[in-house]
């Protein structure tokens, strides 16, 4: 029966979109859902740059004008929560949906309906974590890494809210993960081997088993939080024999390979597109795909080095610091990797490869001052300062939002059958580029001279440089409306993208017409040739 | 066919392995008391210890051991050491007083959760006797001498000459009988 039922589907291959609001609700076409993760993580970046906004307004001049800590509390926390899982993780995602089955050759992704589920549960766990904030008690005031007993005994009422839409992120992360690793391993083209896979494609393999080896230890550390606000256990109470530190394990178990989970696609990204705008082979195919999975490994066993300061024993902080450090060695061979694909290549650059360019040089000094953290006895001085801060805004923003941003305007093209206003692209890299340096850059000198995260008010030797990076924020957050603008200017029309697009692109997905039809691959490609980005 | 078959098996597999890390979240709750425990991370320290009448005294040496009392945040409760410090003999079994008044006009359920620094020596305090193994339930005004029984093992490292053993005592009236009448 099912048999003669994609028979019949087969058919009618070339059928359309379904028209009106039911396209987006009922839609189980990967490119459908990859739109929609878009625009989602887009709506979320701009609600959580309104809260970055909010803050950057009141560290504006020390003292309290705009909002009152109770209320920086909750924008701190709700900037960091909706940024890494409203905005990053979902971006990845709708690029792996877009993306992943037309660089492979396949069709579609393996479980279209669960790909459906899996993008609309995350309205409803935005709209619930938001809602926190118009009700009694506020919204989470205890940060995006919600350590107990500050999540639990002194958290607001609407931490059980919190909890629950965590538990839906993780329940649509995972369900996106599986959807991933089953599409990349069963729905390749005939011949494509798995080392002739794009780099894109490799890197979303590992992150998607990142995401489900550890996506269930943050459903898990939840829960226990849960258990212990409602229910009367006492993991992380020290009154009932808890043990408030065993949280920032369980928490840092989840959240060190998380922060790799928001980089690798971006690396994946950038290997794409440097090749393409340097008109060469990418340097170090295999290494990089080496270099990807030892830090995908590494990341699970370094998790601590976020805690130096909770005491743990010499031995211990000795262990993490030089694990740590080993990092630098395979995300060292992938920047080298693309300086060299760099090298003597025939450099043009477009608007993609500026974000691309500025990624490597950006996130690589987030990576380097990383390195100074890792540093136990300086992490001692460093510990909770703005410094930190700079270093994972280093990494987070030119890092993987430039990856993203870069990823957009490269692939638009494909997506609308559009080229983007190259000018306003252009426009939109340098004042982003100068908008967050000048935002974070500074944040490295108030954070070495001292001045802790989190807090609304502070001393008067960091009002100059505070001041500098609250203008870069502003200008760096209005940027994002020029964004905006352009890829809807592009959607409405603009001179028309031919199927290559970029004349030194490679892959699978440049060699169907622009705009991607709505089916894909119903038969796959022959030539293999083509594949290897 | 074949396809479709790799697909379920693929979801199949990738399902347990998401079943298996949420229990491994929780398994790491054990996995960390156990960690502690065997290492004294954190100052933890063991439960009761049973004299084996074989200790032996090592008097060539002196170990200043010193006496923290902390209140957690919303505990009224008076709550201090008879003594705040006192040297003794490895090996050699010691007796300290800890006092707690009930300051507030109701009753309530205390308890001292202890912690030892430097971390090292956590191992090598043993307690025969101590508050801290129950709860204090006190009437309003209550007061209470509270004894503690313990022995500094002779095989304490030598570079351990002063140790903190510090309590801070939690207000868990909400999370005992009390609450419920």
């Amino acid at each position: 029966m099912n048999a003669v039922v994609e028979e019949h589907h087969d058919d009618h291959h070339d059928h359309g979109p379904a028209k009106g609001i039911t396209r987006w609700l009922y839609t189980t076409n990967h490119k459908d859902i990859g739109t929609l993760y878009l625009w989602f993580s887009f709506a979320m970046f701009f609600v959580g740059g309104i809260c970055a906004l909010g803050i950057r307004a009141e560290l504006f001049q020390p003292g309290l004008q705009i909002v009152q800590p109770e209320l920086f509390n909750q924008l701190t926390t709700m900037h960091g929560l909706i940024m890494v899982f409203g905005a990053v993780m979902p971006a990845f995602v709708g690029l792996a949906n877009w993306l992943v089955p037309m660089m492979i050759g396949a069709p579609d992704m393996a479980l279209p309906r669960m790909n459906n589920y899996s993008f609309w549960i995350l309205p409803f766990a935005f709209g619930m974590l938001i809602s926190t904030f118009f009700m009694e008690g506020g919204a989470p005031n205890y940060g995006w890494t919600f350590y107990a007993p500050l999540s639990t005994e002194y958290a607001p009422p609407s931490v059980t809210f919190f909890i629950f839409a965590v538990h839906l992120m993780g329940i649509s992360s995972i369900m996106g993960s599986i959807n991933v690793i089953v599409t990349i391993l069963n729905m390749r083209a005939p011949g494509m081997t798995l080392m002739q896979m794009p780099l894109f494609v490799w890197t979303w393999l590992i992150t998607a088993y990142l995401l489900i080896a550890v996506m269930p230890v943050l459903a898990g550390v939840v829960t226990m939080m849960l258990m212990d606000i409602h229910f009367g256990t006492a993991f992380f109470s020290a009154a009932g024999g808890g043990d408030p530190v065993l949280f920032q394990h369980v928490f840092w178990f989840f959240g060190h390979p998380e922060v790799y989970i928001m980089i690798l696609p971006a690396f994946g990204v950038v290997s794409a597109i440097i090749p393409t705008f340097a008109r060469k082979k990418l340097f170090g195919y295999d290494s990089m795909v080496y270099a990807t999975a030892s830090i995908a490994f590494l990341s699970f066993i370094v998790w601590a080095h976020h805690m130096f300061t909770v005491g743990i024993p010499l031995a211990g902080e000795l262990y993490f610091m030089y694990a740590t450090m080993v990092i630098a060695v395979p995300t060292g061979v992938k920047v080298f990797n693309w300086v060299a694909t760099m090298w003597q290549g025939s450099m043009t650059f477009e608007t993609p490869m500026l974000f691309a360019i500025a990624f490597v040089i950006l996130f690589t000094i987030g990576g380097f001052s990383g390195l100074m953290l890792s540093i136990v006895p300086a992490d001692f001085q460093y510990h909770d300062t703005y410094f930190v801060v700079a270093h994972f805004h280093y990494v987070l923003v030119p890092g993987s939002i430039f990856s993203i941003m870069a990823a957009v305007y490269y692939w638009l093209p494909k997506w609308t059958g559009n080229m983007y206003d190259e000018t306003l692209g252009k426009t939109h890299f340098w004042l982003s580029f100068i908008g967050v340096n000048v935002t974070f850059f500074p944040q490295h000198f108030i954070g070495l001279a001292g001045m802790p995260r989190r807090i609304p008010d502070y001393a008067l030797q960091f009002a100059d440089w505070n001041m500098i990076s609250s203008c870069g924020a502003f200008l760096f957050g209005f940027s994002q409306l020029l964004f905006l603008f352009i890829i809807l200017k592009c959607i409405r029309g603009g001179q028309k993208a031919t199927e290559r697009v970029w004349d030194g692109a490679k892959g699978l997905e440049w060699t169907i017409p622009s705009p991607a039809p709505y089916h894909t691959f119903s038969t796959p490609p022959k030539d293999m040739a083509e594949a290897h980005g | 066919m074949l396809e479709a078959q790799g697909k379920t098996r693929g979801v199949v597999k990738l399902t347990a392995i998401v079943v298996g890390m949420f229990a491994f979240g929780f398994m790491l709750v054990p996995l960390y008391d156990i960690v502690c425990e065997v290492t004294g991370f954190n100052g933890k320290t063991a439960g009761a210890y049973e004299l084996s009448g074989k200790e032996t005294v090592d008097e060539s040496r002196l170990v200043t051991v010193q006496f923290l009392t902390n209140r957690n945040a919303n505990m009224p409760w008076s709550f201090r050491p008879a003594i705040r410090s006192v040297k003794v003999i490895p090996g050699e079994l010691n007796e300290a007083n800890f006092f707690v008044r009930n300051e507030t006009e109701s009753t309530m359920v205390g308890k001292a959760i202890p912690s030892v620094t430097p971390f090292k020596a956590a191992d090598f305090l043993h307690k025969t006797e101590c508050f801290c193994f129950e709860s204090q339930k006190l009437e309003k005004g209550e007061e209470l001498n509270m004894p503690l029984r313990f022995i500094v093992d002779r095989e304490i490292p030598k570079d351990v000459d002063r140790l903190t053993l510090s309590y801070t005592l939690y207000d868990i009236t909400s999370s005992t009988q009390l609450a419920v009448r």
